[in-house]
């Protein structure tokens, strides 16, 4: 086996580099930030929903990129961050707690806590068997959630009303959503660039690329990546703040396994480790799903073609071919 | 209550082997190809879909079954020619996602050709019935050709990789194939080879389960998960890990459903006894899993050296 | 900060003015949201052929209205179903939504149809908090309340007789509410209640608890795949001799896979294929002549539910904009039914008859359920009193 695993495409090639990804992100927040007005323009405001939706994915496969991409830390476990976030939400929701505020915090806490335990015990593995053990903790918060009766069990719980901020319905129309969700978007992205680009984020990456060395050089990689863990799970926590607001619903099914696979390949289709990479993958992914579903009942066979192609004749994804079309030859 | 237990551990053991069929052919994959192939599953559930056409198509169980077979090892081959060659010297994620999105192709590939309702394979003949075992209990005919054929097929796979000279140079093409290529041993043949076993493998497990589950699109895809929990918790590329592993998975799914909230009674009171019980019985493996994990981070039969 | 709230507020008074401006023109539009994906989706087929055959032989118009279809699949997931399903009454400017299959699902999006002004129509899913107190003016069901057909199966255990029941469903919340159910009208001992992983394939360690306890009748609740797994193992278990008293595991969507393993087992249902009544008759020929394949309850709801709406329009005189008339007559349900007998209660959830269905084959060799007996008379369900309308 590789012992590097899960790294690889990372340690070859820095594409992208700093400040590509971050042109890019600019330019994404830019079209972010305009959309609403561009959608009413074109007759078209409701794509202002989907669009709050892709934000949300984003928010989600970004968290996911501080570790898979940065980390090498694959976790098939990462959409349960998200339902723990959303669950958070709508139980204290029930309890007649709606500030967001209230809530965000109940939801980070109790994903970063739910990475902190997890993580402890699943960063003792490596490669393959850490994403199996994160995918069996993924798997025992989804049938947990299936199994709470009192807060809906499998049916899932309707939340009635969105969270509101000091008694303000802010959240309540599309536009105010979808502002807010950009906004935790935009801050994570600096957020997470700032902590890649740290001392904390150098000994991360040195981890992903030569552990061995990392680790001759006086570093012990453990507590470096269980930070890096539960932050990233903190912030998909937020992620599923956002999703219950958005789909005024909540359900196990937004923890399932498959659910993971697809932040994965989010962030994979993107391209790993430039963080840029993830929103872009979200954007695509989620395109492409709205795009063909729309299009044909049997889309998922387009999909599916589509990703192989992707994979065996595009190196790194999204960003690796932005970074070859816009960066000149690099390979 | 013996009795019962007896039953269970029997329905586990045919479970586990089921198991170890698909797992065996993954294992084989990864540890030696270092590919991690997610299209596993729908490999087992190519195997049921064709095994009921040609079993319609004869009327015959064992002639479809005949037929499925080296259909599903062809159909193996032209996955690997097409794709998954290309994908051996790729790196592990890059694999998922090209993986999972075959997923995507076969499932949606299934249901077109077939439909979303699911089909039906009769028991043939001479196999159904069941056959008495202790007391009242009796057991399916079915049942133990199962653990018959999945024995059998694990005492051949043995044979084959430590007994014979393919296995040798399987064994030696995992840890370093190279330096069996430069020894003059046509490596692309051998993984094709190996690629096509394993999906013929997965195809047998399939054909075997179709007379007692339903045929449906996306059949693969719970199996799948369970299969990569059974490797994980054997060891990766360990045939002898994948054969303990799934009948230990086995084992704790079916005994530990019925005898786990039979146990909690002695603890708790009734309610609280079931509402536990429910809320535990689906996550058993994975409780096991993570429990093994911790104590062994390389699963129980780890390779030794690795490549 | 005020500034930038100002600013959002503003474009939200936009949003709202603008409105669904695309709603507003003559032609009649609804969309159908179903799962057409994965191993479910042959529900969600047989509920957009029952919609579409209704469609055909009103000649393409409801209620005198050109009418289009917009499909949606589910996929069976909420957060895709509730986004699809604002699409459809926000975007496309559908006046009728008619779904879902599945009674999460159902739960997803309730709230953005409804909201919206628009009404929408289950051909399935019937939960009992939209039957109680949160019944809703634009939500109308076209099947059943959910527990209802695991009530037949209780009563008609009670009215057999059995003393000693086994139950046995899916563990979710549906699965805890058919047993809820089946208790409602069985009074009788329970010797076990069994809950089974939702997806499980192998049911050998639950029909060895059944064959240790030998109880006068099993009652399960196992949809979809698990019915037709759990069917076949039955019977191969060798315990034919015990009844199996069932709902939703041996339904027209299920049979071609389980055949001759499920003959003579037991379910409970509003009606079935041989119901004797001509409209049924005709049509259950035409669904099969055109699709191939035997109609079940889904495909049956759907039609309705395009009757349904068809008598409703008609009631408002063609006018899609008076909400309130077009409520009335949906509420008045004045359509002929494929099965006989139909009315709508206040909750908006269905009055009807229930029987108690038995797996057969015809002799053309197809199979399907057969009414047995009759177990329920207009039977309204049990929440309907909870519901404040």
């Amino acid at each position: 086996m590789k012992d590097t695993d899960t790294a690889p495409a990372g340690a070859r090639t820095p594409r992208l580099a700093g400040r590509g990804a971050l042109i890019g992100a600019l330019v994404l927040f830019a079209i972010f930030a305009v959309l609403p007005f561009a959608a009413h323009a074109a007759g078209d405001p409701f794509f202002i929903v989907t669009a709050t939706r892709i934000i949300v994915f984003a928010i989600a496969a970004l968290s996911l990129d501080l570790i898979l991409g940065y980390g090498a830390i694959v976790s098939f476990g990462h959409a349960a961050f998200m339902g723990i976030g959303a669950y958070s939400v709508a139980i204290l929701a029930t309890h007649g707690i709606g500030d967001v505020l209230v809530q965000a915090l109940v939801a980070v806490l109790a994903s970063a806590l739910f990475a902190l335990v997890t993580g402890a015990i699943s960063l003792r593995t490596k490669g393959v068997y850490f994403i199996m053990i994160t995918l069996a903790f993924g798997q025992m918060a989804y049938f947990f959630m299936v199994s709470l009766s009192a807060y809906g069990g499998d049916d899932g719980l309707t939340l009635y009303d969105r969270s509101t901020l000091f008694g303000a319905p802010l959240l309540d129309g599309d536009i105010g959503l979808y502002y807010a969700a950009l906004a935790v978007l935009v801050g994570a992205f600096f957020l997470l660039r700032a902590v890649v680009a740290s001392r904390f984020g150098r000994v991360l990456r040195g981890t992903r690329d030569n552990r061995v060395r990392m680790q001759a050089i006086g570093f012990s990689p453990y507590p470096y990546q269980l930070t890096a863990y539960v932050l990233a799970g903190a912030i998909a926590g937020l992620a599923g703040v956002l999703l219950a607001n958005q789909t005024e619903f909540v359900s196990p099914a937004y923890m399932t396994w498959q659910r993971s696979g697809e932040l994965i390949v989010m962030v994979v289709l993107g391209g790993m480790g430039t963080l840029t990479g993830a929103i872009a993958g979200a954007v695509g992914f989620l395109m492409l799903e709205e795009i063909l579903s729309s299009l044909w009942v049997h889309w998922h066979i387009v999909f599916g073609a589509l990703l192989v192609l992707i994979v065996l004749y595009t190196r790194g994804g999204l960003a690796g071919l932005a970074g070859r079309v816009f960066g000149g030859r690099r390979r | 209550m013996t009795n019962l237990l007896l039953l269970q551990v029997l329905n586990g053991v045919q479970f586990g082997i089921l198991l170890f069929l698909v797992a065996a052919g993954l294992t084989l994959i990864f540890g030696i190809m270092d590919l991690i192939n997610l299209a596993h599953g729908v490999l087992y559930m190519v195997g049921a879909y064709l095994t009921a056409t040609f079993t319609a198509l004869t009327g015959d169980f064992f002639l479809g079954l005949a037929l499925a077979l080296p259909a599903a090892l062809v159909f193996g081959i032209v996955l690997e020619r097409l794709v998954f060659r290309q994908l051996y010297d790729r790196d592990h994620l890059e694999q998922v996602l090209a993986t999972f999105g075959l997923i995507l192709v076969l499932n949606e590939g299934v249901l077109m050709i077939w439909g979303a309702a699911p089909i039906s394979v009769p028991i043939p003949e001479i196999l159904s019935g069941s056959i008495p075992l202790v007391g009242p209990l009796r057991y399916p005919v079915f049942r133990i050709v199962i653990i018959a054929a999945g024995l059998l097929t694990a005492l051949g796979l043995w044979f084959l990789v430590s007994r014979t000279r393919v296995g040798m140079l399987l064994r030696a093409g995992a840890s370093n194939a190279p330096m069996v290529s430069a020894l003059g041993v046509d490596v692309k043949r051998l993984f094709m080879l190996v690629f096509g076993l394993g999906a013929m493998l997965a195809g047998f497990a399939g054909a075997m389960v179709a007379p007692i589950l339903s045929v449906e699109p996306g059949m693969g895809n719970n199996v799948l998960i369970l299969t990569f929990v059974v490797i994980v918790i054997g060891g990766i590329g360990s045939i002898r890990g994948a054969f303990v592993a799934a009948l230990l998975v086995g084992l704790v799914d079916t005994v530990g459903r019925t005898f786990g909230p039979i146990l909690l009674q002695k603890v708790l009171d009734p309610s609280a006894a079931s509402q536990t019980g429910r809320t535990l019985a689906p996550m058993l493996i994975y409780i096991m899993m993570a429990i093994v994990l911790f104590a062994r981070p390389s699963g129980l039969f780890p390779k030794k050296g690795g490549a | 900060m005020r500034s930038t709230v100002a600013f959002a507020a503003g474009l939200l008074a936009a949003s709202f003015l603008a409105g669904p401006a695309a709603a507003q023109d003559d032609s009649l539009k609804v969309g159908l949201m179903l799962t057409l994906s994965g191993p479910p989706a042959v529900l969600g087929e047989q509920a957009k052929n029952g919609f579409m055959l209704a469609l055909d032989d009103m000649g393409g118009k409801l209620g005198g209205l050109e009418t289009e279809v917009v499909t949606v699949d589910d996929q069976l997931k909420p957060d895709v179903a509730a986004n699809e399903a604002r699409a459809l009454v926000e975007r496309d400017g559908a006046d009728f939504v008619v779904g879902p299959i599945f009674s999460n699902i159902l739960q997803a999006i309730a709230k953005p149809v409804t909201d919206a002004g628009a009404f929408l129509i289950s051909p399935n899913a019937g939960t009992s908090n939209f039957a109680g107190a949160q019944c809703n003016e634009n939500l109308f069901v076209s099947s059943y309340q959910n527990d209802q057909v695991h009530e037949v199966l209780g009563k008609h255990a009670q009215d057999k007789g059995y003393k000693r029941l086994f139950l046995m469903a899916p563990n979710y919340q549906a699965g805890k509410d058919s047993l809820a159910g089946f208790k409602h009208s069985y009074k009788g001992e329970v010797v076990s209640e069994l809950f089974t992983p939702l997806g499980q394939l192998d049911f050998s360690a639950e029909l060895a608890q059944i064959a240790a306890l030998q109880p006068d009748a099993v009652f399960v609740f196992m949809p979809g795949g698990m019915g037709v797994n759990l069917v076949k193992q039955y019977r191969q278990a060798g315990l034919d001799s015990i009844p199996f008293l069932s709902a939703f595991t041996v339904d027209e969507t299920t049979l071609p896979a389980q055949q001759d393993a499920a003959l003579g087992f037991f379910g409970g249902a509003n009606w079935a294929p041989n119901l004797d009544n001509e409209k049924s008759k005709a049509f259950v020929a035409a669904y099969e002549a055109k699709y191939g394949a035997v109609p079940g309850t889904y495909a049956m709801q759907a039609y309705d539910a395009a009757q349904m709406i068809d008598s409703a329009i008609k009631a408002a005189g063609g006018d899609l904009s008076d909400k309130d008339a077009i409520r009335a007559g949906l509420a008045a349900a004045d359509f002929q039914s494929l099965r006989g007998d139909f009315k709508l209660g206040p909750n908006h959830y269905p009055i009807q008859d229930f029987y108690l269905v038995k797996v057969a084959k015809r002799a053309d060799g197809k199979y399907e359920t057969q009414i047995e007996e009759k177990v329920f008379d207009d039977y309204q369900d049990n929440y309907a009193a909870e519901c404040p309308m």
